[in-house]
């Protein structure tokens, strides 16, 4: 197969070569790291045996806990123990009040509106907190792997926004893991299942975590994993129901206002109460309160009916789902189950009387996405050149502009394949403006107001015209993990304006650098290494890849002269290379990579000729 | 910087017609998928992974534009030099006008309708129907390729315009009947 070769590292890796690379699945309520190993993808435990680490993080003066004993302090030590943090990720502090139960933190709010968590060790941003979560991970990871890692695909909600997706990355980067990719969970679900059952044919994923509800349809086809779209609720979960049933025991107990420690108890015994009834019909339960003890029974029955709107919430996205699909309900062949609040009987049920077919529930769906991710990981790595696995995924939310009189404009809309460009045109709406502030939004709603900030920025420098005469034109980039780019350009005089899009209630990269700093207490000259080294394995990445190319290409595609001149230039880089000046080495790449430009878009163009070689005659002929 | 004169259907290898063949369209989609797909290059340089994210967006946008029977017709028309992408006023004739007035009409009603779920599957076949019709006397024009008949085509275009706007108001209403 001299096709797959173009995607090949250079060299297929010898068994003892083989890169490590994990499945993570960062969730709200656990969190899991699962690799392939001898072939077969599995969960890593702890030195304790245990696989699922509970995603609670405490600080104390003396450091940081994380998992089950800090778990065990959380309602000792409400404010230092960071319980559900991934429903902080990517929020404002605008948005938090809005997230009931949660408000047991306290926020100190900075510039910005992100929320920081004060606590004993002082304030932490979500996504600190998540980079805790993420080191126990990769520890675990290292010593049970025994040796570094290459990099780790990291599971999200399918219907993170993009502020949330970019916090998960920045979590990853302080925690020091190369992220492969951002993989959605219902993805990763429908992997670890689709590989198992070699499935072909439409399939539904139903993904109701602690925190989070996704739901995907997803066309299965010869290793291609199509997501044809996607929905849900990113703050609607497990943790509902036991706010739900903690709710009712408050207003058995009289209904007073509850105190934090208290919040933390009553949600944990009704937590304890949903669990017993996924296996009984009724459960004791024992309160204290106000010194008093109580004894309630909660049937199923009850329970059922305190959580009956919130699972009507995630059929109604099913149902949307769908139809964004353009798929009939009775095309779906499975339906898949993810994330332990489907153990819940009640929630079983319904969407068996939606879909009308029993659900899976053979694999167990706390595993299931750090499984799939891990197989995600190990082809990325590039352990499995001739896998013919290929996952494509969708925008969960539309992406647009804000337009006049603060209505959205979308450019992007949700459910289209990534990656994605696309760009709009727009005009100025006064005489002599010269400056235009460009506002990016994500949601489906008409009003601004209604759809999440993503950015802002200004184009300036625009010349002064009358009003509608200058044109500019505003292109979003969203790559393969869902994460946007966007560029402004003022097409008469090129005046340009370009941003990564960080979200209005992310980390710039300067806090990023500093905490990043500060969290290992690198020295100067350790950071000016770790820089070498990363450009060194740019450098070599590139010429590998290069030297392959030439050797499998070079002949049919390039001139004797162009081979010269590459070669020539690739003799420069390796010098370079073996030095040890970073800046050098990095403008190096720059260079060599522009000289090759030309060389891997013929092969790109060459690859799509050979992918489709014998059709084009057939069909001219065939139509003609 | 990305090479790619080709427009879509030279792109996927497939004859530029109304009539696709949406099977092959997404079997060549995935045949292409698989050599482009940024994920075939995570583990190669950042020039690469970059050229890769260029041409699967190229791809992507290509296989959404013929997917769907308007905007393939628009792009259709494209080709031919008729750029109905981004018109923003058009004329149409009283007719078709006073007959989108109606549907609309009685879209507003749904909302307070005894049986809306029902009412609203009735009319969602009506505007089905109108589409179909519209698009068999897209292909009718646009087949006959004289400046005249995809002058006519591109009228036919314009209708759908209208109908697939009303189409995406019906799902609104949709939405919001099942979060009442």
């Amino acid at each position: 197969m001299a096709l797959l070769q173009i995607a090949e590292p250079g060299q297929s890796p010898e068994p003892h070569q083989r890169k490590l690379a994990v499945g993570i699945d960062l969730g709200t309520t656990n969190s899991l790291v699962a690799a392939v190993r001898s072939g077969e993808a599995t969960t890593l435990s702890d030195e304790g045996g245990s696989h699922l680490l509970p995603s609670v993080v405490r600080y104390t003066e003396q450091g940081v806990v994380v998992g089950q004993s800090a778990l065990a302090q959380a309602s000792v030590d409400p404010f230092n123990t960071i319980v559900s943090v991934k429903r902080l990720m990517g929020r404002g502090v605008a948005d938090l009040k809005g997230l009931q139960g949660e408000a047991v933190y306290r926020f100190s709010e900075r510039d910005g509106g992100m929320p920081f968590l004060q606590t004993i060790a002082g304030d932490k941003s979500p996504v600190e907190v998540s980079a805790e979560i993420l080191r126990t991970l990769k520890a675990r990871a290292r010593a049970t792997l025994e040796g570094e890692l290459e990099g780790a695909v990291i599971t999200v909600p399918a219907y993170f926004d993009d502020a949330q997706r970019q916090a998960t990355k920045d979590a990853a980067q302080l925690a020091g893991i190369n992220v492969l990719r951002l993989l959605n969970e219902p993805t990763a679900a429908a992997v670890a299942y689709g590989l198992d059952q070699a499935a072909e044919g439409v399939i539904a994923v139903y993904d109701l975590g602690g925190g989070t509800f996704d739901i995907s349809i997803l066309r299965l086809n010869k290793g291609v994993f199509e997501v044809l779209a996607t929905g849900g609720d990113s703050a609607l979960g497990g943790d509902d129901f036991d706010l739900a049933l903690a709710q009712w025991f408050l207003e058995q107990l009289g209904g007073e206002e509850v105190v934090a420690g208290e919040s933390r108890y009553l949600t944990e015994k009704a937590r304890w109460v949903k669990e017993q009834l996924t296996e009984r019909d009724s459960v004791i339960v024992d309160l204290e309160h106000a010194g008093q003890k109580i004894s309630l029974t909660v049937s199923r029955e009850l329970f059922d009916g305190l959580v009956d709107s919130l699972i009507t919430k995630t059929i109604r996205a099913c149902r949307r789902s769908l139809r964004d699909a353009g798929v009939e309900l009775d095309e779906v062949q499975d339906v898949v189950m993810v994330g332990g609040s489907t153990r819940v009987p009640a929630v079983r049920t319904r969407v068996e009387q939606f879909f009308q077919r029993a659900p899976r529930i053979n694999i167990d769906p706390d595993r299931v996405v750090a499984v799939g991710a891990a197989i995600q990981a190990d082809i990325l790595a590039g352990n499995k050149p001739d896998s013919e696995m290929l996952l494509l995924d969708v925008l969960p939310l539309s992406l647009g502009l804000e337009t006049m009189g603060g209505l959205a404009e979308k450019v992007i809309h949700r459910n289209t394949s990534i990656p994605v460009a696309r760009a709009q045109e727009f005009t100025t709406y006064q005489d002599g403006q010269t400056a235009m502030m460009i506002h990016v939004v994500q949601g489906e709603r008409e009003l601004v107001s209604d759809c999440r900030s993503l950015a802002q920025f200004v184009l300036r420098g625009i010349p002064p015209m009358a009003a509608g005469a200058a044109k500019i034109r505003v292109a979003f980039q969203v790559d393969a993990d869902g994460l946007l780019g966007v560029s402004a350009k003022e097409l008469s005089t090129g005046v340009e304006s370009e941003i990564q899009v960080k979200p209005s209630y992310g980390l710039d990269d300067n806090e990023i650098a500093d905490m990043l700093k500060a969290s290992y207490s690198f020295a100067e000259e350790d950071m000016l290494l770790r820089n070498l080294r990363e450009q060194q394995v740019e450098a070599d990445r590139l010429l590998a890849s290069l030297t392959q190319a030439i050797q499998t290409d070079g002949e049919s595609l390039l001139t004797s002269a162009e081979i010269a001149h590459l070669t020539e230039q690739m003799g420069i880089l390796q010098t370079l290379r073996d030095s040890s000046d970073a800046d050098a080495i990095e403008q190096g790449v720059k260079v060599l990579s522009q000289a090759s430009d030309f060389f891997a878009a013929r092969r790109m163009d060459q690859s799509i000729k050979n992918a489709l070689k014998g059709h084009s005659i057939d069909e001219i002929e065939g139509d003609a | 910087m990305m090479d790619i004169t080709q427009n879509y259907f030279e792109f996927l290898a497939l004859p530029v017609t109304y009539q696709l063949d949406l099977q092959a369209l997404s079997e060549r989609s995935r045949a292409l998928q698989k050599k482009l797909h940024p994920d075939r290059f995570s583990h190669l340089s950042d020039r690469e992974r970059r050229l890769s994210v260029q041409y699967t967006a190229y791809l992507n946008e290509a296989v959404a534009t013929l997917k769907h029977p308007l905007s393939r017709a628009q792009y259709l028309l494209k080709l031919e030099g008729i750029d109905t992408f981004s018109e923003s006023q058009v004329q149409l004739d009283p007719m078709f006008l006073m007959q989108q007035m109606e549907l609309r009409e009685s879209l507003e009603d749904i909302a307070d309708a005894t049986d809306p779920d029902a009412q609203l599957e009735q009319l969602r076949q009506k505007v089905e129907q109108e589409m179909k019709s519209l698009r068999e006397q897209f292909d009718m024009n646009y087949q006959q390729s004289t400046p005249s008949a995809h002058e006519a085509a591109a009228v036919c275009v314009r209708k759908m315009q209208f109908i697939d706007k009303l189409g995406r108001e019906m799902e609104a209403l949709e939405d919001k009947l099942f979060d009442e």
